[in-house]
């Protein structure tokens, strides 16, 4: 019987529950033995002219070896030139006027940026010396928030005409679509700021070993570490190791490798000394990229028998102060902007804003979240002013099922879908019918706790660059070992047991006997990593199709060993033996047949890619109680439909749910990244960003649904973003609809108690 | 100054910095790695260790605080090679995804079990208010500490 689709616990999981995971300060590796700490001067200016700095009380402290600036990088290539920016196929830079350089020189243009290093023997004496470095500033006004940034009545970069770098909008507006409309509703929402937060804050070592500069840096992809390590420094890939090892949660903000690891990298190459570096939390909270950021405009048409004619969504992109991802984020959610629903029109258009705050990159469903949130909120803004249930209005406009591949109206090409198979199963899961009576006894007894229900049904794009792939190297041993190499990168997702699983699937050598390798460019030169819900799809596939040529190889092997032909020779993948068909005393091990080989081992080196994306879908629905005297919400319950095809392991997916909705649910109802008019964070410790906990939510409630896609062999899509994409907009829909008949329309995220009461009162006033 | 801590059961003395955090003296003295650092506020919990048998955020207490007392982390709480009931929970219930906030999680949980051994949903969910998880959900860690509750029970 196949183990694929059967609930196995993880094989990682002892290791990390008794000794701990061995995440980059972990490390006690003799080349790091006596290592210097390296510590930032950061800005402490939004906006801001550098005018001097002064490390003469800082190197007089003991333990101080070096304060480092940008004067002292002369021994960097130069930036790249100007370029269009990065689009649905990958973040790109934009480059030329707009370079982001490493440490800032003459300017710095967020509250966090980079200014000197302070290398010392140990932690605590790099952070005393560090605030003894003295840094001048002459202020500039600081443009705070995107709409701002598009006024440009102060420019972020000079040499530039204003403070976007890329755009997208057309010449012209076309409002025909919209004049037929029975009903038009247009609304402007804010998809607002969010850390990425995960619990792991960056971490990086670096040494020369055996004449490599060697980097351990905690990241979802080695391999992309050491190609943008290349380009920063100058060096040949070749001149370089990246090693990657546990990684305390990533959550996109970990792609690569980002400006602070680069510093630390060049540093150890200028000094040649081993350094080490691990932010504090702080710093991580204005130092690395935060998600989101975007302000929507949309404009729904329709007709009142619910059927949608004409949509319309316009971006402006925070970027924040350097545009790191070009249009790459607005670029996906323009693209994924009709969701589930079949139009006969949509218009979309984006605009990317340099701003005097933290980066801004990919964070848990880059740009799908906010697509799918602004979609969904606009059919439930239809869905009242028509006047007709939001689970009908979405039931009459999907894409139906046989229209698929489906292309859409912005140029996506949706592989497989069942929009209303999913909104009916999460409907009668969560006893849609008596929720929506229990709505109207509340509300017709009129207390102060509304019960409120939110739908949303969701379509993504995960694998978006399929045909970059991934690369699998399977080595079966004549011990009867195998050991997979894999170019995807595990950061809690269980990369270790999912891929076990793939070679005890195919090949019989039980789990327990496969090992997997990951993050380290010497075992593991090509690779691209884990990141856009691929790691499945691609990795997993190129794991199965090097486990297919193993065995082709293993019956060769076997056929000479048994004198006998290719094609009468069967692999029992219950026990791992090889027979002739229908002799069982002839069996053979792996160990036997790998033995057999030259150099005694089966080797597969191959590639996996897929000739287009996958499109996961599915429904949430959410139930809040909103206490319209203090507007405080309360999820109660969250109950998901999310279907990427089939499950190879149940145990890992619902954990990639479960942590996905978690998310969703704090941008909904608490995270916000704030920042004061003069553009200094006020969310820049954990005692002021509001993290989500244990109990401001519920134990969810998931169903499950595999619609298989024909792009890779094992049918799957991707899960690691679905939950949050689809469970947003569910929670902000339920709380608009606990407080609607109150006249209360659209609440922006995140839905604090402030906000909502606020919302309420305004509502009642009119 | 010189302390001296019972860390898992080994007595360890050592010369440290008066301002040394106790998570420091776990880590860089005593070579105990599991215990992490998540954040620099007392907000996150990945730091939680047990002083006397009660559950301590060590970002926040002095390796000086400790001296003469008795520590317990996540590497001491196996024994004869067997896990505790906490973590054997966290392992079937899939209550961990990165692994970082695990340690101080656990032992948040122990400590929690300690005073209630009987917990509901909703005591276990306000009792790891201090402690962050940004992989799971928090879903299968509650389950977790349930089902370590009813083995114990």
């Amino acid at each position: 019987m196949s183990i694929l689709g059967t609930r196995v616990i993880r094989t990682e999981d002892p290791r990390l529950l008794t000794v701990g995971g061995v995440y980059v300060d972990d490390l006690r590796a003799p080349e790091l033995e006596g290592a210097a700490r390296l510590t930032f001067v950061r800005s402490t200016m939004a906006h801001a002219l550098i005018t001097g700095i002064d490390a003469s009380e800082a190197l007089r402290e003991p333990g101080v070896a070096a304060v480092l600036t940008a004067g002292d990088m002369d021994d960097l290539p130069p930036p790249p030139p100007e370029s269009e920016g990065g689009g649905e196929g990958g973040p790109v830079p934009v480059g030329g006027p707009w370079s982001e350089p490493l440490l800032a020189a003459d300017r710095v243009r967020f509250v966090g940026e980079p200014i000197a290093v302070v290398i010392t023997d140990g932690g605590y004496q790099g952070e005393d010396a560090a605030e003894l470095v003295s840094v001048d500033y002459e202020p500039l006004p600081a443009v705070v928030g995107a709409r701002a940034a598009v006024a440009g009545e102060s420019l972020l970069f000079p040499g530039t005409s204003s403070n976007v770098p890329v755009s997208r909008v057309p010449d012209s507006v076309d409002d025909s679509p919209f004049a037929g409309c029975d009903v038009v509703v247009e609304q402007d929402i804010v998809n607002q700021r969010v850390a990425c937060l995960p619990m792991e804050s960056r971490a990086t070592a670096a040494a020369y070993v055996n004449g490599k500069l060697t980097i351990w840096h905690s990241s979802q992809n080695a391999q992309l570490c050491r190609l943008i390590l290349a380009g920063a420094l100058g060096m040949a890939p070749d001149q370089m190791r990246v090693i990657v090892p546990d990684v305390g949660g990533g959550f996109g903000a970990k792609v690569g490798i980002d400006r602070d690891a680069i510093i630390v990298a060049w540093a150890c190459k200028h000094t040649g000394r081993a350094l080490r570096w691990a932010e504090t939390r702080s710093e991580n909270l204005v130092g690395m990229t935060q998600g989101r950021a975007q302000l929507h405009r949309v404009k729904i048409g329709g007709n009142r028998d619910g059927r949608i004619l004409a949509y319309r969504l316009d971006v402006i992109q925070d970027t924040g102060a350097y545009p790191r991802t070009g249009g790459f984020l607005p670029g996906l959610t323009c693209l994924m902007a009709p969701g589930v629903y079949d139009l006969p029109e949509v218009q979309t258009s984006f605009r990317v804003a340099v701003t005097n705050a933290t980066p801004v990159h990919a964070y848990r469903g880059a740009g799908r979240p906010e697509a799918t949130a602004a979609i969904e909120r606009a059919v439930d803004l239809f869905a009242a002013e028509i006047g007709m249930d939001p689970a009908e209005v979405r039931r009459r406009n999907f894409v139906a099922p046989d229209k698929f591949p489906f292309a859409t109206k912005t140029g996506a090409l949706y592989d497989s879908g069942e929009y209303g198979a999913a909104l009916d199963k999460v409907l009668a899961a969560a006893g849609y019918g008596e929720l929506r009576a229990e709505q109207k006894r509340r509300r017709e007894h009129g207390g102060p706790r509304q019960l409120g229900i939110g739908v949303s049904t969701y379509v993504e794009i995960t694998a978006a660059d399929a045909g970059a792939g991934e690369s699998a190297k399977l080595v079966v041993a004549d011990d009867g070992t195998a050991t997979v190499y894999t170019g995807s990168s595990a950061h809690g997702q269980g990369h270790h047991t999912a891929w076990a699983m793939l070679v005890q699937d195919e090949l019989g050598i039980p789990m327990d006997k496969v090992t997997v390798i990951h993050g380290d460019t010497d075992l593991i030169p090509d690779g691209v990593g884990t990141y856009a819900s691929r790691s499945l799809q691609l990795g997993g596939s190129a794991v199965h199709k090097a486990a297919i040529e193993v065995k082709d190889e293993g019956r060769h092997q076997a056929a000479e060993m048994l004198e006998a032909a290719e094609a009468d020779i069967v692999l029992d993948t219950d026990t791992g033996l090889w027979q002739v068909r229908g002799d069982p005393d002839t069996a053979l091990t792996w160990a036997q047949v790998a033995g057999h080989a030259s150099g005694g081992t089966l080797i597969a080196d191959v590639r996996f890619s897929a000739d287009r994306p996958t499109f996961p879908f599915g429904a949430h629905v959410a139930v809040v109680e909103v206490d319209t005297e203090t507007g405080k919400v309360t999820l109660l319950r969250h109950v998901t439909v999310d279907d990427a095809g089939p499950v190879l392991n149940p145990v890992l997916a619902e954990g990639q749910r479960h942590g996905g909705i978690a998310q969703g649910a704090a941008q909904a109802l608490l995270e916000e990244v704030l920042y004061d008019a003069d553009g200094n964070p006020l969310t820049s410790t954990l005692a002021d960003y509001a993290a989500i906990t244990a109990t401001e939510l519920p134990s969810f409630e998931l169903v499950s649904s595999e619609t298989p896609t024909t792009l890779n062999p094992l049918g799957v899509k991707g899960i690691g973003e679905a939950g949050t994409i689809g469970s947003t907009p569910a929670i902000q829909n339920a709380v608009v609809d606990a407080v609607a008949h109150l006249g209360v329309r659209h609440i922006d995220m995140p839905a604090t108690p402030e906000r909502v009461w606020a919302a309420i009162e305004e509502a009642r006033a009119q | 100054m010189k302390v001296s801590v019972r860390v898992n059961g080994h007595d360890m003395t050592a010369d440290v910095e008066d301002r040394m955090l106790l998570v420091h003296f776990l880590r860089d003295v005593a070579g105990l790695t599991a215990t992490n650092v998540g954040c620099d506020t007392t907000s996150c919990g990945a730091c939680t260790v047990l002083l006397d048998g009660e559950s301590v955020k060590s970002c926040t207490v002095l390796a000086a605080q400790a001296d003469g007392r008795a520590v317990t982390t996540v590497e001491g709480l196996a024994g004869n090679g067997e896990m505790h009931p906490v973590q054997r929970a966290f392992h079937e219930q899939h209550g961990l995804q990165c692994g970082f906030c695990t340690p101080g999680m656990v032992m948040a949980i122990v400590s929690l079990l300690r005073e209630n051994p009987h917990p509901t949903e909703e005591q276990v969910r306000a009792g790891l208010e201090g402690n962050l998880c940004r992989c799971t959900g928090y879903h299968n860690i509650v389950r977790a500490a349930l089902a370590a509750a009813e083995v114990a029970s």
